[in-house]
């Protein structure tokens, strides 16, 4: 009996805390994604707007680990039953992924573009020994520093 | 020095090359993390202890990467990259590695 309580309670506080923390993750996110959405960046290799003058180009990341609460892995080990879709790992690396890349984005003030913007995911293993349950996700790209060249930021931010 | 993941450092011309540089760290973390992360994985949201852990060998490895290129007389790396495995559980191998040239 005792060690079905201990799941419940696990799965309760996994439950409400793991559901208020995605919410105010989800939030901060969509605030912060707001204010860099401005700063072009592309996966291209080549500059996406024409410089007139380059003063630096360096390289940025940004990365974060992310764990699953309890109640959502337990959702996770039933679905790996029926099969389809696992919703709860699905917000778990979109929220990551978006993390990362505002992580790389905040690191560079003053930049005109990124480039060659590229997005790894690892696992990381647990004391525990179930392997899945926190991601690693890194973000790393080119920033470009210096003056646009004339009329290309207006367009850019007429196609914003 | 410059250090970028594309082919080239823009507004520069590559002058020389000098072939693939690199650098990698294991880094294991230590009990106390292991257990705030255990307690961290019933209510799920971000590991900061483990993301600090990354981010601490990741700057060591591309530190050890830019030692080796300014042995060479290189003044730039281009197309870095990054990989992350885990060896073994409780320590994990970042390894970064790139192109060191010299630009004008």
């Amino acid at each position: 009996m005792i060690p079905f309580i201990g799941f419940l309670i696990l799965l309760l506080l996994g439950y409400f805390f793991g559901k208020w923390a995605e919410q105010r993750h989800f939030q901060s996110i969509n605030i912060r994604e707001q204010q860099w959405v401005r700063l072009p960046n592309s996966n291209n290799r080549e500059l996406l707007i024409p410089m007139q003058q380059i003063d630096k180009a360096e390289l940025v990341c940004g990365s974060v680990v992310i764990s699953i609460d309890y109640f959502k892995r337990l959702l996770a080990i039933l679905r790996s039953i029926v099969g389809g879709p696992v919703a709860s790992y699905e917000t778990l690396l979109d929220r990551a992924r978006r993390e990362a890349l505002l992580r790389m984005k905040e690191q560079c003030t003053g930049a005109v573009q990124i480039i060659n913007i590229r997005v790894e995911t690892s696992s990381i293993h647990n004391a525990a020994g179930n392997g899945i349950g926190s991601v690693e996700l890194l973000a790393y790209g080119t920033a470009i520093y210096g003056q646009a060249a004339e009329g290309s930021q207006q367009a850019n931010s007429a196609a914003n | 020095m410059f250090i970028t993941n594309t082919e080239t450092v823009p507004g520069k011309t590559i002058i020389d090359c000098y072939g693939v540089v690199s650098g990698s760290t294991v880094r294991a973390k230590h009990v106390g993390r292991d257990i705030m992360a255990g307690i961290k994985n019933v209510f799920g949201g971000e590991l900061r202890g483990y993301t600090e852990l990354l981010n601490e060998s990741r700057d060591e490895a591309i530190s050890r990467m830019k030692a080796q290129a300014s042995e060479m007389g290189a003044n730039a790396i281009v197309n870095v990259r990054f990989s992350t495995s885990s060896v073994a559980a409780g320590a994990a191998e970042i390894y970064v590695y790139g192109t060191a040239v010299r630009v004008e």
